[in-house]
């Protein structure tokens, strides 16, 4: 009796001893995980004006799917919360204070828009909630010092437009350049970026700059003006319509700069066509991502995976849409952050393992174009390459660039 | 008997106070008085994130409550109510950021511009009645996000402007959540005594008539377009205090928050609540916040239409708005109960003044 009890006490005791070192093996968590499931948080307007990025969210959700099906991460399952915003900051407030107080994600991940992002900036990182991979441009997210738990994905317009910058200095070093920008933070993006990228030479190389504004009917008088100036090089750093309207009056008045064409103007659909696609050719722009209508790509496997997936998702009509290959790539920068915080999911160690990004190749982007980060740069794709528009399609060139 | 109880419906204070006295004072005010302690209390038994909820769902209800006074007093349809309170969050914003003026000072100008802004947009808006009025408003909250775009060296343009984030007065010990609330709350009530006092006198009764038979109304001596545009004023002014309100809150503010929809919102919340309440505006800004959340969680896939059919069911159930339709049957089981406005029946008309 003695002896069995005296057994049974000892085989508990070891129990407790074996589940207490079990537990601490088992891992940390911070809210929203546990060994059995990792919650994230996710804002994007899948109605309103906004709603065509409305697929962005359709193929995160859809790709963990994939990763959930396939045994989750190490062993844990991605539980995906996605809510319609609208594209209304103030909803986006609402929803992320609701994902995070109530629902208890460990993370916000590729929200977006850059009002709604703004509008939960300062909320997200005053509660130390990771705001990873967010789906916009602007220079000012890359801004570790003041904003620790916000991360970017896009690359920057200033990376790009340093891109340009260092193209310039090595072929064209006596350029004079012109610079169309839109009279906003983004436009200013690229002007600064360009400044920045020429350094000491900026001065004397930018020789005229012209801003528009987005009510403005045409850009045609700044065309003229820019030409007036004596200009033999032009950035472009204009949305869809200004950009069809700047190529078609440069080549109406028959000036022949070399042009740089800003990505966020360079759709072969919305700016290439309308202005008129003989009128574009020779137009230089950059690219960091597979064109999934570029006929090069279609017959790699990679390419042939995302279409598997895309079908499989039931998302076969945006096979055209570039987003869809943003999206894809961003979640697959995400699954690969939580892979390596291993069992250690506190959002502290989230935000270590995002800021160490080293060299990380995904499927989709550019053969060469590789993702990092520190705890100083929360921009993981600085790199693109450069394109050049043959009359139809656009064609890559030279080497993969670093922007920084 | 009946001219009593007509009396008593216009002037129910005049009644209580002058037939019953103290007592019934006392009786006439317990219950909202509980009310109150209990809206005052709520916050500090649910988590800050519904606090920050309801705190959403009153200034709604501010907003709301300046729309009936217009569309459900006076009888002028507006879907342009957005852009007044874009107007006052702006003006809050502006002030707060570039002038550094305190938070609680930036209502006051937000509800003077509002109400000037008002009344301007209402002199025009005189020659246009029922649906032409209507397309005119909506003109106006189609072009708000986009003139916020052109004025962006006030306004920020597309990336708006950050607020900084308003700190509760120390030594109160209570939360920025809470305290926001708090001071919402008292907004509001001081703008449903306001409402009540403006509507339930001379005023009420003028715009009231108005509505109901503009050419008996004028006939009577009541100046319409005098009251009309008070009605606009007084109406954008309490928008525009909702709208400064909703820039403290959220700590943000851009174009993109007060488009189109935001102003049919309000105008739903408006006419699901009682248009021509009071109470109502609270209703109103429960549907406004609660219902798109509740539509998503039912359907990923189409929750606009789920807020359609709810829509749809509420104008069923309910045609005269939730406090509208209950209004009237809460009275019977209370005597003395504020909540609606003076009916529009034909036993009233012809004796509102």
């Amino acid at each position: 009796m003695t002896v069995k009890l005296m057994t049974a006490t000892g085989l508990s005791a070891a129990g407790l001893i074996l589940s207490v070192a079990l537990a601490c093996a088992a891992g940390q968590y911070g809210p929203g995980a546990s060994d059995t499931e990792i919650k994230i948080g996710n804002t994007v307007p899948y109605s309103g004006p906004a709603s065509s990025y409305g697929v962005n969210g359709k193929v995160d959700a859809a790709y963990f799917a994939m990763i959930n099906e396939q045994g989750g991460i190490n062993g844990r399952k991605i539980n995906f919360i996605s809510r319609d915003d609208s594209y209304s900051p103030p909803k986006t407030v609402e929803l992320v204070r609701q994902m995070v107080e109530q629902d208890q994600v460990l993370l916000i991940f590729h929200s977006l828009g850059t009002p709604p992002n703004m509008a939960i900036h300062g909320y997200l990182n005053d509660n130390k909630v990771p705001q990873l991979f967010i789906a916009t441009g602007a220079d000012q997210w890359n801004d570790p010092k003041h904003f620790p738990w916000t991360m970017m994905w896009l690359p920057s317009y200033g990376a790009e437009a340093h891109i340009y910058a260092h193209y310039i200095l090595k072929n064209l070093p006596n350029a004079k350049i012109g610079v169309l920008y839109q009279n906003d933070d983004y436009g200013k993006d690229y002007l600064n970026g360009l400044r920045d990228g020429l350094g000491d030479k900026a001065g004397k190389m930018i020789v005229a700059t012209q801003s528009y504004e987005t009510s403005d009917p045409t850009v045609d008088s700044q065309i003229v003006a820019l030409q007036g100036s004596g200009a033999d090089v032009l950035l472009t750093a204009a949305i869809p319509k200004f950009a069809a309207q700047a190529i078609r009056k440069v080549y109406d008045i028959g000036w022949k700069p070399v042009h740089f064409l800003n990505t966020v103007g360079n759709s072969v659909g919305t700016v290439m066509k309308p202005a008129g696609l003989e009128k574009g050719a020779d137009i230089i722009s950059t690219a960091f991502a597979k064109d999934p209508t570029d006929p090069q790509w279609q017959s790699t496997s990679e390419y042939k995976d995302w279409v598997a997936f895309m079908n499989k998702a039931g998302l076969s009509a945006n096979t055209t849409d570039i987003q869809t290959v943003f999206a894809y790539s961003a979640a697959q920068t995400m699954v690969a952050v939580l892979k390596a915080c291993g069992d250690n999911l506190t959002r502290e160690n989230v935000m270590r393992q995002a800021a160490s990004l080293h060299a990380l190749q995904l499927p989709m982007l550019l053969p060469g174009i590789t993702l990092s980060t520190g705890p100083d740069d929360f921009s993981p794709i600085k790199q693109m390459q450069l394109e050049k528009f043959n009359g139809t399609i656009w064609k890559l060139f030279g080497e993969v660039m670093s922007g920084t | 008997m009946i001219v009593r109880k007509d009396f008593a419906y216009v002037f129910p204070e005049k009644l209580a106070v002058g037939s019953v006295g103290f007592a019934s004072a006392v009786r006439r005010w317990i219950g909202p008085l509980v009310l109150i302690v209990i809206a005052a209390a709520l916050p500090f038994a649910i988590s800050n994130y519904h606090v920050f909820e309801l705190t959403l769902v009153m200034i709604y209800a501010i907003a709301v409550l300046g729309l009936n006074i217009l569309t459900g007093y006076n009888g002028q349809i507006s879907l342009g109510h957005g852009g007044f309170f874009a107007a006052g969050a702006y003006t809050a914003a502006i002030l707060l950021h570039r002038y550094g003026v305190p938070y609680w000072a930036t209502v006051p100008p937000a509800a003077l511009i509002c109400f000037a802004l008002g009344v301007l947009f209402g002199l025009p808006a005189l020659r246009f009645e029922g649906p032409y009025l209507a397309l005119v408003t909506l003109a106006m909250a189609v072009a708000t996000p986009q003139l916020l775009k052109y004025f962006d060296n006030w306004t920020g343009g597309q990336q708006g402007i950050n607020l900084p984030k308003v700190q509760p007065p120390p030594g109160l010990g209570i939360d920025r959540d809470r305290w926001l609330y708090l001071v919402v709350l008292v907004v509001l009530l001081v703008a449903m005594r306001v409402a009540a006092n403006l509507l339930n006198g001379r005023t009420g009764r003028a715009f009231v008539a108005i509505r109901d038979h503009p050419i008996a109304a004028a006939a009577m001596g009541i100046n319409t377009a005098r009251y009309k545009t008070l009605a606009f004023g007084t109406s954008t002014m309490f928008t525009g205090i909702a709208g400064a309100l909703s820039a403290i809150v959220i700590s943000f503010v851009a174009p993109e928050s007060f488009t189109l929809f935001l102003s049919l919102s309000f105008l739903v919340g408006s006419a699901v609540g009682g248009i021509a309440t009071i109470g109502g505006a609270i209703v109103g800004g429960l549907f406004i916040v609660f219902v798109p959340n509740f539509a998503n969680d039912i359907s990923d896939a189409a929750p606009w239409a789920i807020y359609g059919l709810a829509m749809l069911l509420f104008m069923y159930v309910m045609p005269r708005g939730v406090v509208g339709s209950l209004g009237p049957w809460l009275a019977r089981l209370t005597p003395k109960n504020q909540l609606t406005a003076p009916k529009s029946d034909d036993e009233h008309r012809g004796r509102l003044l």
